[in-house]
C-alpha cells in the first residue's frame, strides 16, 4: 500500500514536472516579453497548479494518515494517556478542519482572482465586523483547549498518591540503573561523591540503614494498576526519561532529582497478546541529547500483574549482599573525608 | 541632510568592502547568508542520508570529511550530533537572522522611509564586520580536531560545559561561544541603528501609520533582538565561567569519566531559562521580517490594499510582546514547577489569536484581488501556506499536556521546520525575488524561478509532512540511528522517502543559486518600478540606486499610505506614496 502511494506520488510529481517544463518552453518563447506576473496564460497555469496540488496533497495526506494509522498511533499502557489522547484528538480535529478550510480558501482565491488585464481589484481594506469575528472565534475555541489542558495538566502533575510504589531511575552516559527500596519501603540516601564503577549510583550503604536492603535489578518491573512514582536522577549530563507507551517524559538533571508518576494499565503479557508479538517489550529511551551514545540508551521495563510483581520483588536480593565490602569503611577510600553537603 | 550626491573619492576598498552604504551592506549580508545557507543545507543533506539510508557506504566522502567518516564508511555518531548542532546554529542565526533581517532591514529601512542612509553608517559597517568575524570563527570551528560544538543548537550544559562528555565541548564549543558573542554584537549594533533610523529619519509626511508593514516588522524584530540577545550573552558568559574558571552556575553533582567533579549548587535549568528567553523570541526575530515582507508583497501583487492594516500592526505588536513571555514552553517536561507550566501554556496558546488574525487578513487581501503570479507572489503564497500548516501544530505542542508525549520527538522537528524554517526561508526568497531588481538592477530569470518555486514548495512539504507521522509514533529527535529500539524500527520507507525529497529540494536550490549569481551579470535590465509598487524605494530614478544618498535630487515627500492599490478615484491600479492627493480625494477626505 505504501509503495503504491509512493508510486502515485512520484507519478504526480513527474506529471507536474512535465507540465512545468511545458511552461518553461512557453516562457522561453515569451522571454523577450517580460511577464512580471502579467501574462494571463502563465498566471492561469500557476493558479491551476496550486489547485491540482491542493487536491492531490489532501488526497495523499489523508489516505496515508488513514492507512498508516496503526503505525503512528501507539498502543497505550498508562491510565492518564486516555485524557492526553482525548485532548490530542480534539485538538487534531480542529487543526485538520482549519488546515483544510484555510488552504482551500487560499488556493481557491488565488485561482479565482488571478490577474486578468483590464480588470481592477476591489478597493476594500477594512471590515470591523469581520475582524472582530475572526478574533473572537479563535479566542473562544482556544479557551476551551486551554481550560481542558490546564485541568489535565494539574491532574497529571499533581503530587503522587501516598501509596505509590517508589522506584529510582538513574541515567548516565549511556545507560540506565534502577533502584528499589527493598523490604523497608525506603530508598537509602545517595551522593554523587560516592559513585564508583561498582556503586554506579552512589548509594551510601555504610551510613544509611535504609540503603542496606535496596536492590538494583537489571530490568525494571512495575505492577499493573498501582500508581508508581519514578524518582529520576542524572549522574553526569542531562538525560530524559522517555517511555512512549506510558505517556511519560521528564528530564533527568544532575543535581536536581525530578519525578514522574503514572499508573500502568496493561501488563507486558497483555500487550504481547494484543499486538500478537511474543517478543514485545516496553522500552525506556533517553530523549535529551547526551553524547555519542544518546541513541542507544535502551532500558527494558516489564509490567506484571500485582501478584507476579510481589513475587518478583521478594525474590530480589539486596545489592549489598554481593558487595559486602561497601559496608566497611576501610575497604575503600574513606568517603567521610570528602566534604559532601548532601549527606 | 544635503540633497546633493556625496562626492568624496571612492576606491574599491571603501566602496565594496568597508562600505558604509546601506545598500552595499545589505548585499554583504545577503551574500554571506546565501553562502551559509549552502553549508547549512549541505549538512542537512548529509545527515538525512544517514537517517534515510543508515547502511549506505559513505567512504567516498572521506577525503572531504576525514575522521567524520569512520573506517567502515559510516558517519560517526558524535559527528552526527556535531552536524545537526551546526546545521541548527547556521540556519537560525547566520542564514535567517543575519541573512534575512540583516539584508532587508538594511536595504529597505532607508529606501522605504526616504532616508539617505542609516542613522550611523559606521555602526552599520561594524555590524556587518562583526558578523563576518563571527562567521569566520564559526567556520574555523568546523575544522578543529575533536569537532565543532555538538551539544545541539541549544547547547544545554552540562553537556556543553564538559569536554569529557562529548568531544565537541572542547575547543569547538569555545569557538562557538566566541563566535556567538561576536554575532550578538553584530545584532545589537544593527538593531540600535534600525530603531534610531526608523524613529528619526522618516521623510516628510511619513507618519508611523504610513510606514510600510515591512518597516513595522523590522522595527519590532529589532526591538525584540535588543531586549533578548543580551540575555543570551549573559547566559554564554556564565557558561564560559563554568567551562574555564571552575565556577558552578550551571553545574552540580556530576560524576563523569571516573571522577566526581567539585561543582555543587549550580542549576542546569537556569541556563535553559536564560537560553529560551532569547531562543523563543529568536524564532519571531526570524519570523516577523518574513511576515512583513509577505504583507508587502501580497498587497503589491494582488493589486489590493492589505486588509486590516491596523489589525496587522496590532497583531505584530501583540505577537512580539507575547513572544517574550512564553519561553518556558520549551521546558514543560524539564522538571520545573508544574505551576510555571500552566502559566506558560496559557500565554503560549494566546499567540494563536494574533496569528490567526494575520492569516485571515492575508486571505481577505487576496479576495477580489487581481493576483499576479509573479515569482515573489508565489513564494509569498507558499509562505502563508507554511505559516498556517506549521502554526497549527503549535496548538498541540503549546499544550503542556500534549507536550509530555510530543516533546523532543520528530513532531517538533516537523513543526519548527515548517513554521520557522520553511516560512522564514520563503520570506527570504520572497524578498530576494521582489527586491532583486533594487539590489542588482536586473531581473531574475522567470523560468528558472518557477522551477525553483515548485521544487521547493512541494519538496519542503514532502520532507516535513511525513516527519509528523514519524513524530507521532514517538521517534526522538537528535538520534543518530533508530536501530537500537524495537519501538523505532518502523517507518524505514518513510525515512527513505524524506531523504530523497530532501535531496531533490537541495538540488532545486542549485537552480536558484545559478539564477541568483548568473542574473547579477546577465539578467534582463530591470525597469525602475518593475512591480508597479507604491513604496518609496521604487522612486529612485533607476532600479538600482548607484550612489550614496539614494535620490539624486530632493527626497520625495509622502502624501498617502503605501497601500493605494486599485484606488477607485485613480485610473492606474497603483498610486505611489509620493503622489499628492488628487482634488477628488481631498474632497472625499474632508
Ligand atoms: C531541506 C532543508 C532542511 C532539512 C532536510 C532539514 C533537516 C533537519 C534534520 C533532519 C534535523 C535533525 C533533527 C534532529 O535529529 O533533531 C534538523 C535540525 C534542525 N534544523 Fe533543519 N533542515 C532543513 C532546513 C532548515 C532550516 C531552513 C532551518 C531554519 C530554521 C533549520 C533549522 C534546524 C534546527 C534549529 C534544527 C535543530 C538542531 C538541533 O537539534 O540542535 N533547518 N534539520
Ligand atoms: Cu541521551
Ligand atoms: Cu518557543
Amino acid at each position: 500500500m505504501t509503495s503504491l502511494l509512493l508510486l502515485i506520488a512520484s507519478l504526480i510529481v513527474f506529471a507536474i514536472a512535465a507540465y512545468l517544463f511545458k511552461i518553461g518552453n512557453l516562457l522561453d518563447t515569451l522571454s523577450q516579453k517580460p511577464t512580471e506576473g502579467k501574462d494571463p496564460k502563465t498566471n492561469h497555469q500557476q493558479a491551476v497548479l496550486f489547485l491540482i496540488l491542493t487536491v492531490v496533497g489532501f488526497v495523499l495526506f489523508f489516505s496515508y494518515a488513514y492507512q498508516a494509522a496503526e503505525k503512528y498511533i501507539l498502543p497505550q499502557a498508562a491510565v492518564h494517556l486516555s485524557s492526553i489522547s482525548s485532548l490530542f484528538w480534539i485538538t487534531m480535529t480542529l487543526i485538520l478542519v482549519v488546515f483544510v478550510l484555510t488552504h482551500v480558501v487560499l488556493f481557491f482565491f488565488a485561482y479565482k482572482y488571478r490577474y486578468r488585464p483590464g480588470r481592477k481589484a476591489y478597493f476594500h481594506h477594512d471590515n470591523h465586523k469581520l475582524e472582530i469575528l475572526w478574533t473572537l472565534v479563535p479566542a473562544v475555541v482556544l479557551s476551551v483547549l486551554i481550560f481542558k489542558g490546564l485541568s489535565y495538566w494539574q491532574e497529571i502533575t499533581a503530587p503522587a498518591p501516598e501509596n505509590a510504589e517508589v522506584v529510582e531511575l538513574s541515567a548516565y552516559q549511556f545507560a540506565w540503573a534502577s533502584r528499589y527500596p527493598g523490604k523497608d519501603g525506603k530508598l537509602g540516601r545517595a551522593d554523587f561523591k560516592l559513585i564508583d564503577s561498582e556503586n554506579r549510583t552512589g548509594v551510601d550503604f555504610r551510613r544509611d540503614e535504609n540503603a542496606q536492603d535496596d536492590f538494583m535489578p537489571r530490568v525494571m518491573h512495575l505492577p499493573k494498576g498501582k500508581p508508581v512514582k519514578i524518582r529520576i536522577r542524572a549522574l553526569d549530563v542531562i538525560h530524559s526519561f522517555y517511555a512512549p507507551h506510558f505517556g511519560a517524559q521528564t528530564y533527568a538533571i544532575p543535581g536536581m532529582p525530578t519525578v514522574f508518576w503514572f499508573t500502568p494499565s496493561k501488563t507486558t503479557n497483555e500487550m504481547r497478546e494484543e499486538l500478537k508479538d511474543p517478543d514485545f517489550n516496553y522500552e525506556i529511551a533517553c530523549n535529551k541529547i547526551c553524547g555519542r551514545g544518546h541513541f542507544s540508551m535502551r532500558y527494558i521495563l516489564v509490567v506484571d500483574e500485582p501478584e507476579e510483581y510481589e513475587e518478583w520483588y521478594t525474590q530480589q536480593s539486596p545489592w549489598i549482599q554481593k558487595h559486602p565490602e561497601y559496608l566497611s569503611p576501610k575497604s575503600r577510600e574513606e568517603p567521610l573525608s570528602q566534604k559532601s553537603n548532601n549527606l | 541632510m544635503s540633497n546633493t550626491q556625496h562626492t568624496h573619492s571612492e576606491n574599491f576598498l571603501n566602496r565594496y568592502v568597508f562600505s558604509t552604504d546601506h545598500k552595499t551592506i545589505a548585499k554583504q549580508f545577503l551574500i554571506t547568508g546565501v553562502l551559509w545557507a549552502i553549508i547549512g543545507l549541505g549538512m542537512s543533506a548529509l545527515f538525512r542520508l544517514q537517517l534515510g539510508y543508515p547502511e549506505l557506504d559513505l567512504s567516498c566522502l572521506k577525503p572531504l570529511f576525514g575522521s567524520y567518516i569512520t573506517e567502515g564508511g559510516k558517519l560517526d555518531s558524535e559527528y552526527y550530533l556535531a552536524l545537526i548542532t551546526m546545521h541548527g546554529t547556521i540556519m537560525v542565526f547566520f542564514v535567517l537572522t543575519a541573512g534575512l533581517s540583516g539584508t532587508f532591514s538594511n536595504l529597505l529601512i532607508p529606501l522605504q522611509l526616504g532616508a539617505r542612509d542609516m542613522a550611523s553608517g559606521f555602526l552599520n559597517m561594524l555590524s556587518y564586520w562583526a558578523f563576518f568575524l563571527s562567521s569566520v570563527v564559526m567556520l574555523a570551528s568546523l575544522f578543529v580536531e575533536l569537532g565543532p560544538a555538538s551539544a545541539g543548537w541549544t547547547i544545554y550544559p552540562p553537556l556543553s560545559a564538559l569536554p569529557q562528555a562529548i568531544g565537541g565541548s572542547g575547543l569547538g564549543m569555545t569557538l562557538w561561544l566566541f563566535s556567538m558573542a561576536l554575532f550578538i554584537a553584530s545584532v545589537l549594533l544593527g538593531g540600535i541603528n534600525y530603531i534610531t533610523t526608523i524613529m528619526n529619519l522618516r521623510t516628510k509626511g511619513m507618519s508611523f501609520m504610513r510606514m510600510p508593514l515591512t518597516i513595522w516588522s523590522f522595527l519590532l524584530a529589532a526591538i525584540l533582538g535588543l531586549i533578548t540577545f543580551p540575555v543570551l550573552l549573559s547566559a554564554a558568559l556564565l557558561l564560559i565561567f563554568d567551562r574555564s574558571f571552575g565556577t558552578s552556575f550551571y553545574l552540580s553533582d556530576i560524576y563523569i569519566a571516573g571522577e566526581a567533579l567539585h561543582h555543587t549548587g549550580g542549576s542546569p535549568l537556569l541556563f535553559q531559562h536564560l537560553f529560551w528567553f532569547l531562543g523563543h523570541p529568536e524564532v519571531y526575530i526570524v519570523m516577523l521580517p518574513a511576515l512583513g515582507i509577505a504583507s508587502e508583497v501580497i498587497s503589491v501583487h494582488s493589486r489590493k490594499p492589505i486588509f486590516g492594516h491596523k489589525a496587522m500592526i496590532g497583531s505584530l505588536m501583540l505577537i512580539s510582546f507575547l513572544s517574550i513571555v512564553v519561553w518556558a514552553h520549551h521546558m514543560f517536561v524539564s522538571g520545573m514547577n508544574p505551576f510555571l507550566g500552566s502559566v506558560f501554556m496559557l500565554l503560549t496558546l494566546l499567540i494563536a489569536i494574533p496569528s490567526s488574525v494575520k492569516t485571515f487578513n492575508y486571505l481577505a487581501t487576496l479576495w477580489r484581488g487581481n493576483i499576479r503570479f509573479s515569482l515573489p507572489m508565489l513564494f509569498a503564497i507558499g509562505l502563508v501556506s507554511f505559516f498556517i500548516s506549521g502554526g497549527l501544530t503549535g496548538l498541540l505542542l503549546g499544550n503542556a499536556v500534549l507536550d509530555i508525549v510530543l516533546h523532543d520527538t520528530y513532531f517538533v522537528v516537523a513543526h519548527f521546520h515548517i513554521v520557522m524554517g520553511a516560512a522564514s526561508s520563503f520570506g527570504l526568497l520572497t524578498g530576494i525575488y521582489h527586491w532583486y531588481p533594487k539590489l542588482f538592477g536586473r531581473m531574475l530569470n522567470e523560468r528558472l524561478g518557477y522551477i525553483h518555486f515548485w521544487i521547493s514548495f512541494i519538496g519542503i512539504y514532502a520532507v516535513f509532512i511525513p516527519l509528523h507521522f514519524v513524530g507521532l509514533a514517538g521517534f526522538p529527535r537528535r538520534y543518530y540511528a533508530f536501530t537500537n529500539f524495537d519501538l523505532f524500527d518502523s517507518f524505514t520507507d518513510l525515512n527513505a522517502l524524506v531523504t530523497i525529497a530532501a535531496l531533490v529540494t537541495f538540488l532545486g536550490q542549485v537552480v536558484f543559486l545559478f539564477n541568483f549569481f548568473h542574473s547579477m551579470f546577465y539578467g534582463r535590465k530591470a525597469p525602475p518600478n518593475p512591480w508597479e509598487a507604491n513604496t518609496l524605494e521604487w522612486t529612485t530614478p533607476s532600479a538600482k540606486p548607484l550612489s550614496h544618498g539614494n535620490w539624486p535630487g530632493d527626497i520625495p515627500e509622502v502624501h498617502r499610505w503605501p497601500y493605494d492599490y486599485s484606488h477607485p478615484l485613480h485610473k492606474e491600479d497603483f498610486v505611489p506614496q509620493h503622489i499628492p492627493l488628487s482634488p477628488k480625494e481631498k474632497e472625499k477626505s474632508e
